[in-house]
């Protein structure tokens, strides 16, 4: 699963989707009918919202709408390292993906080249998760659960202007 | 005394909290794969999980007032809308000063997210962690100097781990597979 772009798809996002996104990464009302509070707000039909959405969704620029958990009340989860030989990098970042639990799972400029975050139910599972993962691999994880949180909210304005730039 | 009805009712309560808990823990997993792109999703899920649409909506904004849930709205892939200078910064910072640099750095807007983590000596000794977006690798790298500059943090050993590729980028999957 490579997530490589060709080219820049914010130009196939017109005003509305720009300011979809702008405005709802957070605050999705919480009622009976959503989207139809949002294209109210918006100036657009119900099924303008939907319809962009579900085309923002096809298109792989929105994972999902709907929450995003605290990590740390929802369940267990790390993030974990993992230095293996360059030539090898896609078989052993197979190997990852396959586990149960692994979301956001990144090659990176280092000895440490495979960084991912594993996720469990609870701390006894998540440990399970990653010694069962270990021994296929073959290769000692690093791991690096969270002490402390400074800035933990992955929402942040798209720089539009910059991406039409880039 | 409890009369034999009394009994009979704190069974029967007993099983409805544990129905009631195995719902909202279907909920969860449910709501951990997104919401259905329907005119009434909240209904949608209630049918799924065997609740009303009304406690659908009670339990998502009681765990948003909790904080289980941080935010709910729409989960943009940064990747593949262009934003792909990704570089996780890393920082060996001197125990003492590690909540406080923390803190400093979060304030940046640059930083989108800002951890501290354990040191794993001798292969690993940065202790904090910060996350910075951008569209170009230079600008991030800009970016970077500019703030070490302005927050004074010359003196601090760090590495720029930029990201090559994604392999996987997703939410979390909390909920046992069997609870949904």
């Amino acid at each position: 699963m490579h997530c490589q772009v060709p080219y820049c798809l914010a130009q196939d996002l017109d005003t509305l989707d720009r300011r979809l996104i702008d405005s709802y990464q957070r605050g999705l009302p919480v009622c009976t009918r959503p989207f139809l509070s949002i294209a109210e707000r918006l100036g657009c039909s119900e099924d303008d919202v939907l319809a962009r959405l579900e085309r923002l969704q096809a298109m792989g620029v929105l994972s999902r709408v709907g929450p995003v958990f605290d990590h740390a009340r929802a369940g267990a989860s790390l993030l974990a390292a993992v230095a293996v030989p360059e030539a090898e990098r896609d078989a052993f970042a197979e190997l990852i993906n396959a586990a149960p639990g692994v979301n956001h799972n990144y090659a990176r400029e280092h000895d440490f080249n495979l960084w991912f975050v594993m996720t469990a139910p609870d701390d006894a599972e998540l440990e399970a998760r990653l010694d069962g993962l270990e021994a296929r691999l073959g290769v000692p994880i690093l791991r690096l659960p969270m002490l402390e949180g400074y800035h933990i909210d992955l929402s942040f304005p798209i720089p539009w202007a910059e991406l039409e730039r880039a | 005394m409890k009369t034999t009805d009394d009994a009979g009712l704190a069974a029967t309560g007993a099983a409805l909290g544990m129905t009631s808990h195995a719902a909202e823990r279907r909920l969860r997993g449910l709501l951990e794969r997104g919401l259905p792109l329907a005119s009434r999703p909240w209904q949608v899920l209630a049918e799924q999980a065997g609740m009303s649409e009304e406690r659908v909506m009670a339990c998502v904004r009681r765990w948003q007032a909790d904080g289980m849930i941080k935010r709910l709205g729409l989960v943009v892939k940064h990747r593949r809308l262009g934003i792909q200078a990704n570089a996780m910064v890393v920082w060996n910072v001197p125990d003492a000063r590690v909540a406080e640099v923390g803190r400093r750095l979060a304030h940046e807007t640059a930083v989108t997210l800002c951890y501290r983590r354990p040191r794993r000596l001798p292969e690993w000794p940065y202790n904090l962690f910060s996350m910075i977006h951008g569209t170009r690798r230079e600008w991030v790298e800009a970016e970077l100097a500019a703030l070490i500059e302005r927050q004074g943090l010359g003196d601090l050993e760090h590495r720029m781990l930029f990201s090559t590729q994604a392999y996987r980028q997703c939410g979390g999957r909390y909920v046992r597979e069997e609870g949904i």
